[in-house]
């Protein structure tokens, strides 16, 4: 299911025995069982195998579940996408992508390991985490560079200090990386998420930069503690002007397909068909956020 | 015999004229004759009733083998008097004695000793923990030992259940004929209102303090009047553990979380309006509820009556804010609290019996609207269990749990559907110390359960969007993921006696077998 | 397969557990846990259930348990395994664990 709502992406280290046991009891839309960063060099065997069974053995409760593998400047990435598509994740992210021949390169390990382990060949979706300047000037070759890409991620830290930027509240110096990037992921057709807000205490300056993004047309975000997950999601709820306004635009359409009136009025506005998506959009996000219970 | 919850009591427990429990409203109306002390009139004027030492008021107070002693745990960890009193009982030599505490943990745990080597032969307390839970738990006490709720204790203190020989409390501030209170002083602890009781009913009352102020030492909680002996010693108590600093709001996901469950349960309520009452337990979980409720008051712009119970910061700010008109202390657990009970003119102290007796002629915890408890264990008879470890040891506390739950028009309980990998919602638990008739709404991490006698209440919850399943669905989510707990395995020996607050018998704790 | 050294898996924290293995004859388990009387049995079987899966017929086993979940305790137990028998890539998921 490439196609559905991913305001919120949460990272576990899956060395943390009662961090990775219940997570989705936060209700986040997908977790990211980490590999990389958050284990320690010496801990990256048992994470794996951690990764393995929790995979296996524990129901998620329909929550997404992704791995972000090792680096592929490792010699660890191949066995993390092996236990990751053996235990049946639905995703992978790939850190630090720089090109298409990083993703191409994960594919085909992806599918050999579909194969090897009898799961649906295609099945497993991937998605690139951008942290660099090459990453983000070649943005679209790296979106478009696979059928299992379901989105690309903008990772923020990495990002900067290549760049000798200094992160600030208003993220100006993000500005650009996070246009391209979404233009990129419009462009493939693919989903887009904003990189992690790190200061756990400032909510108000999260919320800030999740309204700021959301406008600007990204997917979701990547978060690292579940108190952020709930912050996101009321800045991804449609409000009820927006979601009235949505359910008119469709029954609207909906009537002027059974009489066959192209031109629709919603709200005293002319309405064209290039705002039935947008509508569509705020239902899902307004189902997503338990406020819309209705089938249009 | 089983009582009214299939729980079996034995018949050598029932002997003395004990009945079994039979439902929470089951002495409703019930007429008795008070007990009183035996009082030694002070007809001659002898100036003060200071004696030189606790050894010397022992000897005044005439204790022998076989009496009641009682203490207070209003120093709670930072209590010097009750290790003071039991050193010198035991130096004594005196054997065979029954202890009536509040509640015993580690400041107490020179019991410890008094028990293994007989100075001790019985307990009756409201909250027990640390080595002496272990030793009791171990079955080293020689008769069986009597929990009982905050307001069950005075109640048995009244009825002449307990008889209370001696009384030692421990106050922050006395004058020289008796008239103590817990404020001021080195040791201050705000409030005594756990000792007013047995002031009233021992046959001798010896106050030991540190802080000797002129006469009178007013307002009182202890008076006077029903004074036998003050004795000055240099520290009853340890000032940083009597009242806790700050204490920081958990931060923790899970717990504001379930918090936040608890207020939007709370606030969906027809008892949700102006001039609502409230009482919260000192645990992270229920102390956050707290400050979830602000919003929601905010919204239908309604203030609280009162809030009872043992006090925290949290309330007293709530109250400085103007949410709260009144606070009701019956424990001050914080420096803030001892603080404002002693300054803010709307903070009150009351009694223990005030407070939760339910043998009065009408408690406080009778007006609560709302009160929000924790768990150790609930079963699907939402019966809850606070006093024995899911290992068997007795390392809990009834409390205010069993009065409050039962007082309250709506009892929450707030715990994480698991501990470690054990199961809180289960098939039965170890042991009943509240009735599931007293809990109304069960809030978990996994979701929230109304009391199937509350249909009410879960037509009011339906407007709300905390996720509600039944407690049985509570149970089998549990048990899915930590797998069903083997039962317990325990010895025939009754260890504890877990008394309901109006006498009757609810169950009793056996020894578990792993212990032997 | 078979230990060649001994090795060490997991953390002391709450919800997780401590194993060490070493090579022995035979099967030792010794097993310590905060939930000994409620779980203890249902560990140890997942232990030799473990073992059994990954062949393992000459082993030591001590596990300090914290209220690990059954999936955790089998990853650290199988963790120690491989890392006592020095096989941490090509693993046999799916198959043997």
């Amino acid at each position: 299911m490439k196609n559905r709502v991913r305001r919120t992406m949460i990272f576990l280290n899956c060395q943390r025995a009662a961090l990775i046991k219940d997570a989705y009891i936060y209700k986040p839309d997908c977790v990211i069982l980490d590999l990389e960063d958050a284990v320690a060099h010496s801990e990256k065997d048992s994470a794996r195998v951690s990764l393995y069974n929790t995979l296996k053995y524990h129901d998620y409760r329909g929550v997404e579940r992704w791995v972000r593998i090792n680096g592929l400047d490792t010699n660890l990435y191949k066995e993390d996408i092996r236990a990751a598509v053996a235990g049946g994740c639905d995703g992978i992210r790939i850190p630090k992508t720089e090109k298409k021949a990083d993703v191409t390169l994960v594919a085909d390990l992806v599918s050999a390991a579909e194969k090897e382990f009898g799961r649906e060949e295609g099945s497993t979706m991937l998605m690139a985490a951008l942290e660099s300047p090459l990453a983000v000037i070649n943005a679209y070759e790296i979106a478009t560079s696979s059928p299992r890409m379901m989105g690309m991620a903008l990772s923020a830290g990495d990002f900067c200090s290549s760049m000798h930027a200094v992160r600030t509240p208003e993220g100006t110096e993000m500005f650009t990386a996070r246009q391209q990037m979404l233009i990129a992921c419009r462009a493939a057709g693919i989903m887009c998420f904003d990189t992690v807000f790190t200061d756990l205490d400032d909510t108000e300056s999260l919320i800030k930069e999740t309204e700021l993004i959301m406008k600007m047309g990204f997917d979701g975000k990547s978060v690292i503690s579940p108190k952020q997950i709930a912050l996101i999601h009321k800045v991804f709820t449609p409000t009820e002007k927006e979601l009235n306004h949505a359910i008119h635009v469709l029954e609207a359409v909906k009537e002027s397909a059974a009489s066959g009136v192209g031109v629709l009025v919603v709200d005293g506005k002319m309405v064209d068909v290039a705002w039935v998506e947008g509508a569509k959009r705020v239902l899902k996000l307004a189902r997503a956020a338990g406020i819309y219970k209705g089938d249009l | 015999m089983k009582n009214a919850l299939g729980r079996e009591i034995p018949d050598e427990i029932l002997a003395g004229g004990k009945e079994v429990f039979q439902g929470q409203h089951h002495r409703d109306g019930y007429q008795y004759t008070k007990d009183a002390p035996r009082i030694r009139a002070n007809v001659k004027p002898k100036g003060d009733k200071v004696l030189p030492s606790i050894r010397d008021a022992i000897i005044a107070s005439g204790l022998k083998d076989g009496m009641t002693i009682s203490f207070h745990h209003h120093f709670r960890d930072g209590d010097f008097v009750c290790n003071m009193v039991m050193d010198e009982i035991h130096r004594m030599g005196i054997k065979d004695l029954n202890v009536c505490a509040s509640s015993v943990g580690k400041a107490q745990n020179s019991l410890v000793s008094c028990i293994e080597d007989g100075t001790v032969t019985g307990l009756s307390t409201s909250v027990i923990r640390d080595e002496i839970g272990e030793a009791v738990s171990k079955g080293r006490l020689k008769n069986p030992a009597y929990i009982r709720s905050h307001g069950g204790r005075v109640r048995a203190i009244e009825t002449g259940d307990v008889h209370i020989n001696v009384a030692f409390i421990g106050a922050s501030t006395s004058d020289a004929y008796g008239n103590a209170s817990g404020k001021g002083g080195k040791s201050d602890c705000g409030v005594l209102s756990y000792a007013t009781p047995d002031s009233e009913y021992a046959d001798y009352v010896v106050i030991i303090t540190d802080t000797l102020v002129r006469t009178p030492n007013f307002p009182a909680s202890i008076l006077g009047t029903n004074v036998d002996a003050v004795v000055v010693v240099d520290k009853v108590g340890e000032q940083s553990k009597i009242a806790t600093g700050i204490l920081r709001l958990t931060q923790d996901t899970r717990e504001l979380m379930i918090a936040e469950y608890a207020a939007k349960c709370m606030a969906a309520t027809e008892y949700f309006k102006d001039g609502f009452t409230f009482q919260t337990g000192g645990g992270g979980t229920s102390l956050a509820v707290t400050r979830f409720l602000r919003p929601f008051m905010d919204a239908k712009g309604i203030k609280m009556d009162w809030a009872m119970g043992g006090i925290t910061a949290p309330m007293v700010e709530l109250m400085h804010e103007g949410y709260i008109r009144k606070l009701i202390n019956d424990q001050a657990f914080d420096v803030t609290t001892v603080k404002s009970v002693h300054t803010d003119p709307n903070h009150f102290e009351i009694t223990a019996g005030q407070y939760a007796n339910p043998f009065n002629k009408g408690a406080f915890v009778n007006q609560l609207d709302f009160v929000i408890l924790g768990a150790l264990e609930i079963d699907v008879d939402f019966n809850v269990n606070v006093v024995q470890g899911s290992d068997g040891l007795l390392q809990g506390a009834p409390g205010g749990h069993v009065d409050t739950s039962a007082g309250s028009k709506c009892a929450i309980i707030v715990t994480p559907l698991i501990r470690s990998r054990i199961p809180i919602v289960r098939d039965r638990v170890t042991s009943v110390t509240t009735p599931g008739e007293s809990i109304d709404i069960l809030v978990t991490d996994y979701g929230v359960a109304v009391n199937p006698k509350r249909p009410d209440l879960l037509e009011a919850l339906k407007k709300t969007d905390v996720p509600l399943c039944t407690i049985e669905e509570l149970r089998d989510t549990a048990y899915k993921i930590v797998g069903k707990p083997k039962e317990l395995e325990f010895d025939d020996k009754v260890v504890a006696v877990i008394e309901y607050r109006d006498g009757t018998i609810i169950d009793v704790c056996r020894k578990p077998k792993h212990l032997n | 397969m078979k230990l060649i050294k001994s090795a060490i898996a997991g953390t002391y924290e709450s919800s997780d557990a401590f194993v060490r293995v070493e090579p022995a004859e035979g099967v030792k388990i010794d097993l310590e846990s905060s939930v000994m009387d409620q779980y203890g049995d249902s560990i140890l079987a997942s232990v030799r259930d473990v073992l059994k899966n990954l062949d393992v017929s000459g082993v030591s086993v001590a596990i300090t348990d914290k209220g690990a979940l059954d999936c955790t305790l089998r990853a650290r137990v199988e963790t120690a395994i491989f890392r006592a028998c020095d096989a941490m890539d090509n693993i046999p998921w799916g198959t043997k664990i």
